[in-house]
C-alpha cells in the first residue's frame, strides 16, 4: 500500500482535488496541477479521459471531451504523470475499459504496472463495483497501489463488507445521489455515510458537490477525514478557457480557491470552530 | 417462461444442448454471477448497485418465479395490449425468388410496429410490481422509446425518454408519438448524438433518481439481470416461431435470421433454437459505408460490432466493442438508427464466440435495395434494421455455398415496420441512385416528407 498516501492523511484532514489530465491542452493542464499542488493539495486525483464516463456530470464530461481532443491517451497520461513537478501523492481516476485495453495482454495487471513505473499512487474507478474488481485488486497488491472503493448513500449490508475487504488508501464517501457536479450546500447524506464507515480503518474522504472553504469546513466538521473537490476547479479550468484567459492567470485562481478549500478543511478540523452540526 | 415440450417434437436434440437449454429455463448461469462465458458483469457507478440487485430480486420473483401471476399478467397484456402472438408468414415471392421457402415472423405486427414492445411492456410492468413511480429510457431509432411510452401510457406511469440529437432529426415520426403518448423527450447533444449517448445520459439521470425510478433498458446490453431480463422478454419470438414451424413446415427451419444492433431482435429471435444445433443461426450486423475503420478520426463507419469488435467494458457489461487500440469507444455509424451503437448485448458475443451464432455483416446500400424489394415484391415495408436481414438473404442465396448456408427453409425476423424510416430512405435512395427503388425523386425535391 502507498506510503504516501497514508501520510498524506496522517497531518489533519487532507485536502484532495481532480483534474482532468490534458484539460484543455497538456501544456497548460501541468500548469493547473501544479497551481493544486502549491495551493495546499494533500493529494491529486488525476482523470485519465475516457469517452463515455457515465458517473459524471456535464461539467467533468466536457471536460474529458476538451481533454480527449486535445489528444489525451493513456500513454501520454502517464507521459504526463512523469512530467509533473508537484509534491502531492497522484491517483488515477479512470473508467475499467481503458485500464483492461493497456498493454499487449488483456486485463489490468500492465496499466497498473505501468502506472506504478510513471509513479501513481492508486487507483479510484467510477464503474468498478467491488464485485468485479479483484484482478485490479491483486494487481495492486502486486505493484504496492492503492484501489479505492467510492461508498454511495444507497450502499448498505454486505456490499458494504465487500468494499471493506478490498480497499486501500483511503474510502471515497459520495456525498449525495446523482454525478459529479458542484452545488450550493452540503447533503445530509453525509453524516449517515460516515457513521455506517465510523470502523473501517482508512481515512474517509468526502466528494460529490463540494464547492467551497466553508462547504470544506463543515464536510470536516462532521467527522470526514478529507474532501474531494472535483468540479468546482473543472469550472475554473472551463472558464479560462472559454474566455481565452492566459494559462497563468486561470492557474493563479486554481491556487487560490485550492488554498480556501483546504483551509476551509483544516479549520473543520479545529474542534473551536465547529460550526453547528447538520441535522442527518 | 413456458418452454415447449422438446420431445414430442420430434426434433433432435444433444445432451449438451439440452444441458444448455436447462440452464436457460431453470437456474440460469447468468444468475450465478451475471456472466456469460466471458461476458457480462456488472460495470456500473456504486449508487446504481442496489437497484441491480433489488431489479435482480424482482427478476427472480416476478418473472423466473411467476410471483403474484406476474407473468401471466405479463402474457395477457401481451396478447390484448400488444396483439400478440404475431403470425409466421411464407413469403411467396420471395421463396420463389429464392428458391427455397422463406418465412416471415411479423414482429413488425406488434402494437407500436416493433419487437420492442415485449420487452418494453415487460419491464414497465415489472417496475410497477416493484413500485417503482417513475419510468427512464433511452432510443436509438425511436422504437424502444415509443414502445416504452406506450407501455407507459398503458400502465399509467410517468415517462422521460433520452434520445440522441442526430436520431431525433432523423427519426421524427417516432419522436412524435413519444410525446403524443404522453412522454418527455429529452434530446442529448453530446458525442454524435446517437444511442451510446442517450444510453449514457440516461443512467446519469437514473444514479440521481435510482430510489424510485426504473431504467428500462431496450435491448441485451447493460449490467446484470439486463441481459438475462430482457432476452426473456424478447424470447416470446423465437418460441412462437419454433410452435408455428412446427405446426406449419412440421419441422424445424433451418436457418434463422435476425439482425442485431443492441441484439434484443437477434436473441428474442434466437434463443428457443440455440439448443436446436441443425438449426443455423445468423446475427445480420451493420455495415455501414465500410468495414474499414478510421482509429484517428475515432470513428468505425459500420455498427458491425459481432464481426469486427473487440471485448472490452462498456454500460455495465464486459462485452464486444468498436473501440480504438486505446479503449475509447469509436462513433459508430448506420443507414439505420436503430443498429447504430457501438456495443452488443454480452450473451450474442458469448454465442458468437462460442460458434453457436455466426454473425454476418451487410451494408448500407444492400439494405436499402432489401428494403425495397420486400416493399414491392412482399407488401411489407420494414425497418431499415430489418432489411438488413433481408440484405443477408438476398445475399447468401446468391452464393454458391447458399444451400449450405441458408437451407431449405428460412425464417427471417421483421422486427419492425419501416414508416418511421421513410425519409431516411427517400433521401439515402435518391443519393445512391438505386436502381431498384421506385421513382421517389418527387418526394425528395420536396425535402422527403416534410
Amino acid at each position: 500500500m502507498s506510503d504516501r498516501i497514508d501520510a498524506a492523511f496522517a497531518g489533519g484532514p487532507a485536502f484532495v482535488p481532480y483534474l482532468a489530465a490534458g484539460d484543455p491542452t497538456y501544456e497548460a493542464s501541468l500548469e493547473y496541477v501544479e497551481a493544486l499542488d502549491r495551493g495546499g493539495a494533500d493529494v491529486i486525483e488525476l482523470g485519465l479521459p475516457f469517452s463515455e464516463p457515465i458517473a459524471e456530470g456535464p461539467t467533468i464530461q466536457e471536460a474529458v471531451v476538451r481533454a480527449l481532443e486535445g489528444g489525451m491517451t493513456p500513454e501520454r497520461f502517464f507521459a504526463f504523470v512523469e512530467d509533473l513537478e508537484v509534491e502531492a501523492p497522484l491517483v488515477c481516476m479512470t473508467y475499467y475499459n481503458l485500464i483492461y485495453q493497456f498493454g499487449e495482454e488483456q486485463g489490468p495487471r500492465p496499466f497498473v504496472e505501468r502506472a506504478a513505473e510513471a509513479g501513481l499512487e492508486g487507483f479510484v474507478v467510477p464503474n468498478l463495483p467491488a464485485e468485479e474488481a479483484d484482478p485490479l485488486r491483486d494487481a495492486c497488491d502486486e505493484f504496492g497501489l492503492d484501489l479505492i472503493f467510492i461508498v454511495a448513500p444507497t450502499t448498505r449490508g454486505e456490499r458494504l463488507e465487500r468494499m471493506r475487504e478490498r480497499v486501500s488508501g483511503y474510502v471515497y464517501v459520495q456525498a449525495r445521489l446523482g454525478t459529479t457536479g458542484a452545488r450550493e450546500d452540503v447533503s445530509d447524506h453525509t453524516n449517515a455515510s460516515l457513521e455506517r464507515l465510523a470502523d473501517w480503518d482508512v481515512p474517509k474522504a468526502v466528494g460529490f458537490g463540494i464547492k467551497t472553504g466553508d462547504h470544506a469546513e463543515r464536510i470536516v466538521a462532521s467527522g470526514a477525514d478529507g474532501v474531494i473537490v472535483g468540479s468546482a476547479l473543472v469550472d475554473i479550468v472551463a472558464e479560462g478557457h472559454e474566455n481565452d484567459e492566459p494559462t497563468a492567470e486561470t492557474a493563479a485562481r486554481l491556487e487560490a480557491k485550492a488554498r480556501e478549500l483546504a483551509e476551509g478543511a483544516a479549520r473543520g478540523a479545529n474542534p473551536e470552530n465547529v460550526p453547528q452540526p447538520e441535522q442527518p | 417462461m413456458t418452454e415447449l415440450e422438446t420431445s414430442d417434437d420430434g426434433t433432435e436434440r444433444t445432451p449438451s444442448a439440452r444441458e444448455n437449454e436447462t440452464e436457460h429455463e431453470g437456474d440460469d448461469r447468468s444468475l450465478e454471477d451475471g456472466t456469460f462465458g466471458r461476458f457480462g458483469g456488472q460495470y456500473v457507478p456504486e449508487a446504481l448497485m442496489p437497484a441491480l440487485e433489488e431489479l435482480e430480486d424482482a427478476y427472480q420473483r416476478y418473472v423466473l418465479a411467476n410471483e403474484d401471476g406476474f407473468m401471466d399478467e405479463f402474457r395477457r397484456r401481451l396478447r390484448d395490449f400488444g396483439g400478440r402472438p404475431t403470425p409466421l408468414q411464407r413469403a411467396d415471392r420471395l421463396s420463389e425468388r429464392y428458391g427455397r421457402d422463406v418465412y416471415l415472423k411479423r414482429e413488425d405486427l406488434v402494437h407500436g410496429g416493433a419487437h420492442k414492445l415485449n420487452n418494453a411492456l415487460g419491464q414497465v410492468l415489472l417496475a410497477k410490481y416493484m413500485g417503482k413511480e417513475r419510468i427512464i429510457a433511452e432510443t436509438g431509432a425511436g422504437q424502444h422509446g415509443t414502445a416504452t411510452a406506450m407501455a407507459a401510457a398503458h400502465l399509467d406511469m410517468p415517462c422521460e425518454i433520452y434520445m440522441g440529437r442526430t436520431d431525433v432529426n432523423r427519426q421524427r415520426p417516432n419522436v412524435f408519438r413519444m410525446r403524443i403518448n404522453g412522454a418527455e423527450v429529452n434530446p442529448v447533444d453530446a458525442g454524435r448524438g446517437t444511442l451510446k449517448e442517450a444510453i449514457s445520459e440516461t443512467m446519469r439521470d437514473w444514479s440521481q433518481t435510482v430510489e424510485n425510478t426504473h431504467y428500462v433498458i431496450g435491448s441485451v446490453v447493460g449490467p446484470h439481470p439486463f441481459p438475462a431480463m430482457v432476452r426473456d422478454f424478447q424470447s416470446v419470438i423465437s418460441e412462437e416461431a419454433r410452435e408455428q414451424c412446427l405446426e406449419q413446415i412440421g419441422s424445424l427451419p433451418d436457418s434463422v435470421l435476425a439482425c442485431a444492433g443492441g441484439g434484443s431482435n437477434t436473441i428474442g429471435a434466437f434463443h428457443h433454437f440455440t439448443a436446436d444445433e441443425s438449426v443455423s443461426l445468423y446475427a445480420v450486423e451493420a455495415g455501414g459505408s465500410s468495414l474499414e475503420v478510421d482509429e484517428d478520426a475515432g470513428v468505425a463507419p459500420n455498427s458491425a460490432t459481432l464481426s469486427t469488435g473487440t471485448e472490452g467494458v462498456l454500460h455495465g457489461a464486459r462485452t464486444h466493442l468498436l473501440q480504438d487500440s486505446h479503449g475509447q469507444i469509436m462513433e459508430s455509424h448506420s443507414v439505420s438508427a436503430g443498429l447504430d451503437y457501438a456495443g452488443v448485448g454480452p450473451e450474442l458475443a458469448h454465442l458468437v464466440e462460442s460458434g453457436r451464432v455466426t454473425p454476418v455483416t451487410v451494408d448500407d446500400d444492400a439494405a436499402l435495395e432489401a428494403f425495397h424489394r420486400l416493399s414491392t415484391e412482399e407488401g411489407i415495408i420494414p425497418a431499415l434494421e430489418t432489411a438488413h436481414a433481408f440484405g443477408f438473404l438476398h445475399e447468401a442465396a446468391g452464393r454458391d455455398d447458399a444451400d449450405e448456408v441458408l437451407g431449405d427453409s428460412v425464417v427471417v425476423t421483421v422486427s419492425g415496420r419501416g414508416d418511421k424510416d421513410l425519409e431516411t430512405v427517400i433521401e439515402e435512395t435518391e443519393k445512391r441512385g438505386l436502381e431498384a427503388a421506385p421513382d421517389l425523386s418527387v418526394f425528395a425535391s420536396e425535402g422527403g416528407l416534410r
